[in-house]
């Protein structure tokens, strides 16, 4: 819905898109993260590296509530979207998460039809009128997630039935199918071949071109590759937010140039 | 370091500590034989397991087998105008004014044709013939003649269930020896069988009554049936479906998708739990209490078996659809969610029909135990004789006295008349049938949609 309008901005615009102050999450009584700032640009790829348990897929999950669907989580701080508190009472996490969309670690196609899965977010939300109107909606998400050429022949198989950097192209497609603004990963990469890591990743960086893209990785090398700016976390903290380019040839803290060397993490 | 052993020639000892891997030591051996010793109990106890199943089955076919054949006597009767309709004028209310003993002179004068017509030579009187039908043989006259009053005045075949001594003559359950203080036949009778089978009027064939029929009562057992009783089981079936699928389904669902987990929902899920172990006659005190002395619906009616068993099967429906419930992976719903679906659907759109094989296998499951159950129709009055047609409405079906099939094995079973005994494993395999069938179908729809994600 907001594709016109991106497309006419410029790629390389620093407007925020994602402004989060003083995060704070607590799981039971562990404190998962704390007091996390930062500042995500639109369109583009900004990437949360870090050792694991670090906090840094929970700081995902924020961003688009789904931490809300786990009973003892608690989130504090404030985060906003264009602007707009995401925590706020009136704030419902479905449209929220219409306007974020998110890809998991592990590829989770519905045990439907590749089409049926591309289709199901646009159904839910009304975004196609008729027939023709959704079939243009999921061919053009397939095209947007590389996965177009592959799959448009056998569109009624099970999602379930292709290889597994296939079925993380369908979850991206998926995604993207709903027309969010900002899209987040977390690991998107860590269950698939070297293959298809290139292929995700390309298709990471054509991404950036109409949304904001935040991606949690625990490969260093991908994060150097598809991302503009790098946020390093430690222990529930971010110890370290910047250029990517910055935070691997040149990082400030001594625990940032610790963990890219190798000698924590 | 390896070098020095891998060009082993034969004959040579290896000098490592542990010793030659080509000897066990004492340690392997006691671990093998310990294996070995576990594997022959595991076998020993699925022999004894599959051989007790082995007698179960082959005493249940031999004992209930005979209960699907039956003895009928096929036998020429002169309906004679004078005896069924003196004023000859057909009227259908006249007619039913003659009860059935003004039919058994027919059958006695029958016998007595029939006799002299195959030049059978006996002392026996034609009542004591008669003796060898069964008491429900007047009633099959007076049947046919009321549907349909033309016959009248001619000469019709039947074919009559013979008495449950003559039968159990013919399956050898009754032998001269047996009879010696039986009142209800005498060995002359017996001899007069002997004769009627050589001669073809009695045979043994199967009886489709007795899947389709009626109880009867202590004095023909002959005539006994399990159809009215199975469809006693059936409405209370579609009591237990109708109600117990839905609600359990609905609980399962919220209390595992949607109840926040505290103590509260920590009690109720303790509770349901210890209900699926309560003893099913303490919910027939509770139908008891409740549905019949609270509420005033009708004794011995499937609908009020149906709802005590409702109660019995909710537990296990509710346990295993929360269970397939449970066994949907949570990365289909955070994919749902990551789309924007609602909580709801992401339920009703991906994880219930996911669960769907699981649900039904419960519910199939659970259903096999409450057909299965009669504990709790004790004490709602669904067992005992219960001389019912079969219901002609699905109102009729819910609300009329019926009893049920392990109830009516139960009645059967302890019925003095050795002949019920025949009946009781008769209804036993029928019931196993149904049982195997709905397990089997479990079993498919298990197989069939096991793991699709």
């Amino acid at each position: 819905m907001n594709d016109m309008r991106i497309l006419e901005r410029d790629v390389e615009t620093n407007a925020i898109k994602i402004a989060a102050k003083g995060v704070q999450v607590f799981y039971g009584d562990t404190h998962a993260i704390k007091d996390v700032d930062v500042d995500i640009q639109d369109k583009t790829v900004t990437a949360f590296i870090g050792p694991s348990g670090c906090g840094k897929s929970t700081f995902l999950r924020c961003i688009n509530r789904m931490n809300d669907t786990i009973d003892v989580a608690r989130v504090q701080g404030d985060i906003r979207i264009d602007g707009e508190d995401i925590y706020d009472r009136k704030v419902d996490p479905v449209q929220l998460r219409a306007k974020v969309g998110m890809v998991f670690q592990k590829p989770n196609p519905f045990p439907k039809s590749i089409y049926d899965n591309v289709a199901y977010g646009p159904r839910i939300h009304g975004l196609a009128r008729n027939k023709s109107e959704l079939d243009d909606i999921v061919e053009r998400a397939l095209r947007n997630a590389a996965i177009w050429n592959e799959v448009k022949d056998r569109l009624n198989a099970p999602g379930t039935g292709l290889s597994g950097g296939q079925q993380q192209r369908l979850c991206i497609a998926r995604a993207v199918a709903t027309e969010p603004e900002v899209l987040l990963m977390d690991e998107p990469c860590s269950a698939l071949d070297p293959i298809a890591t290139a292929q995700v990743e390309e298709l990471i960086d054509e991404l950036r071109q109409n949304y904001s893209v935040v991606i949690v990785t625990h490969s260093m090398q991908q994060a150097a590759r598809v991302s503009q700016k790098t946020a390093f976390f430690h222990l529930g903290s971010l110890v370290e937010y910047g250029e990517t380019g910055q935070i691997f040839t040149n990082p400030e803290d001594p625990r940032t140039e610790s963990y890219i060397t190798g000698r924590i993490g | 370091m390896t070098d020095a052993t891998t060009p082993s020639a034969p004959g040579i000892t290896p000098v490592s500590g542990k010793g030659s891997l080509l000897v066990q030591d004492a340690r392997t051996r006691k671990r093998n034989a310990a294996e070995a010793r576990f594997k022959a109990y595991g076998i020993a106890a699925i022999t004894v397991g599959m051989l007790m199943l082995l007698i179960l089955v082959f005493n249940i076919l031999t004992r209930g087998v005979g209960a699907f054949q039956q003895t009928f006597v096929t036998l020429e009767v002169q309906l004679l105008e004078e005896k069924l309709d003196k004023k000859g004028n057909r009227n259908i209310e006249d007619l039913k004014k003659v009860s059935t003993f003004g039919y058994a002179p027919l059958l006695r004068g029958a016998f007595e044709t029939e006799i002299a017509r195959m030049g059978i030579e006996t002392d026996l009187k034609p009542k004591a013939m008669a003796g060898l039908l069964s008491a429900g043989a007047p009633a099959q006259l007076r049947n046919l003649v009321l549907s349909d009053p033309d016959v009248i005045g001619t000469v019709q075949q039947f074919e009559f269930l013979a008495s449950s001594r003559v039968d159990g003559y013919l399956k050898g359950r009754v032998s001269r020896d047996s009879i010696a203080n039986d009142k209800n036949i005498s060995a002359e009778q017996l001899d007069l069988v002997d004769h009627l089978v050589t001669a073809g009027a009695i045979k043994k064939r199967f009886n489709l009554d007795f899947i389709t029929g009626a109880d009867s009562s202590d004095a023909r057992p002959e005539a006994a049936g399990m159809g009215v009783s199975m469809l006693g089981s059936f409405f209370m079936m579609l009591v237990v479906l109708v109600l117990a699928l839905p609600i359990g389904v609905a609980a399962s669902i919220y209390l595992e998708e949607f109840a926040p987990k505290n103590w509260l929902t920590d009690i109720i899920e303790v509770n349901i739990s210890n209900l699926a172990a309560v003893p099913s006659i303490v919910f027939g005190i509770l139908g008891l209490a409740v549905f019949i002395n609270y509420m005033h619906l009708p004794t011995s009616a499937p609908l009020v078996g149906g709802l005590v068993l409702t109660l019995m099967t909710l537990p296990t429906i509710i346990i295993s659809t929360r269970a397939s419930l449970k066994a949907v992976p949570p990365s289909i719903r955070d994919a749902a969610l990551g789309v924007g679906a609602s909580k709801m659907q992401s339920v009703f759109h991906h994880v219930l029909p996911l669960a769907a094989p699981g649900i039904l296998t419960g519910t199939i499951i659970g259903l096999a135990q409450a057909l299965g159950e009669t504990a709790p129709l004790l004490l709602i009055g669904m067992v005992g004789f219960i001389a019912s047609n079969p219901p002609d409405s699905i109102a009729s079906g819910l609300l009329d006295p019926n009893s049920a099939m392990p109830a009516q094995i139960y009645e059967w079973a302890k019925r003095a008349d050795p002949a019920f005994y025949e009946r009781a494993w008769g209804g036993i395999i029928i019931l196993l049938l149904f049982l195997i069938t709905m397990n089997t179908i479990a079993v498919i729809l298990r197989r069939r949609f096991e793991r699709r994600w």
